[in-house]
């Protein structure tokens, strides 16, 4: 059997040792396929996904990718294996110019092959090219997660995790991510996602999992979890009867 | 009169540009206000004394000036030496102390930690070099007449041109280079920059080396014009502050131009107030600043 493309089991970390946010966390996600995270506020979604990316310490389980070890590897050198991870906030440097976010996104790279990436990915989203000496702080919410995802998609990651990706975007901006987010798997790399607007999130998933506490509470296709009243009720507040009724 | 204060202004703001560089950007990326940074100064100027000491073996290194500085090619060298030594030094602060306590303690530990070791730096100057002033030459220098009878040293001249070098070549560095790109990721977005591929630990020893660096550098040209005592580096504190925040953290032209302020503040000050009262003109600035401006002149708000 093959390995998961991102397999985590029995994840318990925290931002101080003795403070555990989360206690057990176990979760895969395999190539081609969208996976969403949801769950109330508190429940440790952004703090798995950033004990993933290695932001946060982990103190006990283990996360491999592709089958290989990389529990509590530094954030850089995860970056250079294969791992992109786009934050909630503060996803671009406000501060440096569209091409200098590039430049930094490339850290991992040799010299030349960063520039060659930074052209390709370039030539994905022109809307980019054409303002790359802008700062990135005069962008907007959307044209910001568009940065933040080229400048992940620069070390050609086989693992993307994005961190509540729609916030603070319009329904139209966020449906236009979505479709972006969706055609990233289409040449093998997998999604994990945390987000708040589950409903919208889940309808272009391929699995979810749902968080609450710290721990797993349920998980499956995101189509079953779309209709579970169990999920409606607690985590999406929806009552049960209504929730394919507002799924729309 | 005026005229001479303003040229005495901007050449002692030189030095101070150059101090306060490095201080910005620890300040910045590093996040505490180093207290001993103003100690590395002291040391990259006396560090000039032990090159001139060793050189001194093959004759004196001021025996053959380049017309119409006071020193020669030794002190170029000097230069060199004196940043590395002082980088070194700054390195291994940084993996003994600062580094040590930046996984472990808060921002006020690690500024505590810097008076501890501003007063280990100064007193291991005292011990090593003694109480007593020491000249790089001793030799007579004739200032040059400028229009509007300014009179400045050819020396301080070589000062003046020498920042203006640095600053532009760190322009080109954090603006051209990856890892003064890097350097400016790090400093808006630590977090950020590690997941993006910057080893953050790279980075940070840059910082350190920058600043040192600068620092030395102020140092042994503030030596050239002035005599080497321990307190040096302990005397340009307030004013190396100054600059920082007056500049706004981490940014270059931020600390160019907050030294500049500082050192024509300071030297026209003197024309409205007794001299003894001149150290209080950056004191003054800090608090102007901190009330009307926090971030500074330069200091960037992250949108």
């Amino acid at each position: 059997m093959s390995a998961h493309l991102l397999e985590a089991t029995g994840i318990v970390a925290g931002y101080r040792p003795d403070l555990p946010i989360l206690h057990g966390i176990a979760l895969y996600v395999d190539e081609g396929e969208v996976v969403t995270i949801i769950g109330p506020n508190g429940a440790g979604k952004s703090t798995f996904v950033k004990a993933v990316a290695g932001l946060v310490g982990i103190t006990a389980g283990r996360v491999t990718i592709d089958g290989r070890d990389v529990t509590g590897r530094p954030a850089h050198r995860l970056a250079g294996e294969g791992v992109g991870f786009v934050p909630q906030t503060g996803n671009v440097f406000t501060t440096l110019t569209i091409q200098e976010n590039l430049v930094v996104g490339g850290s991992a790279l040799p010299r030349a092959e960063a520039v060659r990436r930074t052209d390709q990915v370039l030539s994905i989203y022109p809307a980019l090219a054409s303002r790359r000496s802008e700062k990135a702080g005069v962008l907007s919410g959307g044209q910001r997660q568009m940065l933040a995802i080229a400048r992940a998609l620069l070390t050609q990651p086989r693992l993307i995790m994005l961190d509540e990706p729609t916030a603070g975007l319009s329904p139209m901006a966020a449906a236009e991510l979505f479709t972006l987010i969706r055609d990233l798997v289409k040449d093998g790399a997998g999604v994990l996602m945390v987000e708040q607007n589950a409903k919208a999130a889940l309808r272009m998933s391929d699995r979810g999992y749902v968080l609450a506490e710290g721990e797993n509470r349920i998980d499956g296709r995101a189509a079953d979890l779309l209709a579970n009243p169990e999920i409606g009720e607690i985590f999406l507040g929806v009552r049960p009867g209504t929730a394919k009724a507002e799924g729309g | 009169m005026f005229l001479q204060h303003l040229v005495d202004g901007i050449l002692s703001g030189a030095i101070i540009a150059l101090g306060a560089i490095g201080l910005s950007f620890t300040m910045k990326i590093l996040r505490f206000a180093n207290f001993s940074h103003s100690e590395l100064l002291t040391w990259g100027a006396y560090f000039a004394v032990v090159f001139f000491a060793m050189a001194g073996v093959f004759g004196n290194p001021f025996a053959a000036p380049i017309a119409p500085f006071s020193f020669g090619w030794p002190l170029l060298v000097a230069l060199v030496f004196s940043a590395v030594s002082t980088s070194v030094l700054a390195l291994v602060l940084h993996r003994l102390v600062y580094r040590r306590l930046s996984r472990t303690a808060g921002h006020m530990t690690m500024v505590f930690a810097s008076f501890g070791v501003a007063l280990l730096l100064r007193n291991f100057v005292l011990l090593i070099f003694g109480a007593d002033p020491i000249y790089y030459s001793t030799a007579l220098q004739f200032a040059i007449r400028l229009p509007g009878g300014i009179r400045v040293m050819p020396d301080q001249v070589f000062l003046l041109g020498l920042t203006v070098v640095i600053v532009i070549a760190l322009h080109l560095f954090m603006t051209r280079s990856r890892t003064g790109i890097s350097m400016r990721a790090v400093s808006e977005n630590p977090d950020l920059a590690r997941v993006s591929g910057v080893n953050t630990d790279t980075i940070i020893a840059w910082v350190w080396v920058i600043g040192a660096s600068g620092a030395a550098i102020a140092g042994v040209l503030y030596g050239l014009t002035v005599q080497l005592r321990p307190e040096l580096g302990f005397a340009l504190i307030l004013p190396l502050f100054a600059a920082a925040i007056l500049g706004g953290t981490g940014s270059l032209y931020g600390a160019v131009i907050g030294g500049l302020v500082v050192g024509i503040s300071e030297n026209l000050s003197v024309m409205v107030i007794p001299s003894t009262y001149k150290p209080a003109v950056p004191f003054l600035l800090i608090l102007a600043v901190l009330y009307f401006r926090p971030e500074g002149l330069f200091g960037e708000r992250n949108t």
